[in-house]
């Protein structure tokens, strides 16, 4: 194992997935999941760069970073509750 | 009431697959925001939920053009009864069949797909429809 190697609890690759679909299934990942897990969603919906943050706020869960990649972005998400 | 929390009320009158595409968009982001969702289907709506017939071809609304048809045809969306079905499942969603409309067209509830929640009246509706806007479609 190497250290440069993210820890997440789950990555989603939601490429392809059509609005709202990367949305629901990080929702649902979530939902599955333990206080304090971390989620890597990759997305390339447009609507999802808008739609993640909005529902993580509403949700309260934390927006760690988002990262932008050619045609697609990484969200990276902690379950805070 | 906040507002942000206001019941989404959605009418849906067509049974085309892109409208009703459209509401089950709206209904699951509702839903996943928090909102509840107060779902009232009349005329062709009420048909297209039938059980047997639910997933088949819905056709598109008029305005669709034949470009537009062939783009709307191989989007890779979900079918819109898998959004509903997913919207039930994220928060507090209701699906009524329009008690006129059911009578007009000889359904049962019994014919209906099992997201419709029951049949009621248009009065009954409007009671759970108050507390935020109502969106025909």
């Amino acid at each position: 194992m190497t250290l440069t190697a993210p820890a997440f609890t789950k990555s989603i690759d939601a490429r392809g997935m059509a609005c709202p679909g990367p949305l629901l299934a990080l929702i649902g990942a979530i939902r599955q999941g333990q206080v304090g897990d971390e989620y890597e969603v990759i997305s390339s919906d447009a609507g999802s760069r808008t739609d993640i943050p909005a529902w993580l706020a509403k949700a309260k869960h934390e927006l760690v970073a988002v990262v932008e990649g050619d045609g697609f972005a990484r969200f990276i998400v902690r379950k805070a509750h | 009431m906040d507002d942000l929390d206001a019941t989404l009320s959605l009418v849906l009158f067509s049974g085309t697959d892109d409208r009703l595409s459209a509401a089950a968009v709206l209904a699951v982001g509702a839903a996943a925001m928090g909102r509840p969702v107060n779902v009232f289907l009349q005329y062709y709506a009420v048909d297209a939920f039938r059980a047997d017939r639910i997933v088949a071809d819905h056709g598109l609304a008029p305005e669709a053009t034949a470009a537009q048809r062939a783009i709307v045809a191989t989007h890779p969306g979900q079918h819109w009864s898998e959004l509903f079905r997913q919207a039930k499942d994220l928060g507090d969603v209701r699906v009524h069949a329009c008690a006129l409309s059911m009578e007009m067209f000889g359904l049962k509830q019994g014919d209906l797909d099992p997201l419709v929640d029951d049949v009621e009246g248009v009065a009954a509706f409007m009671s759970d429809a108050t507390a935020g806007p109502i969106t025909f479609i």
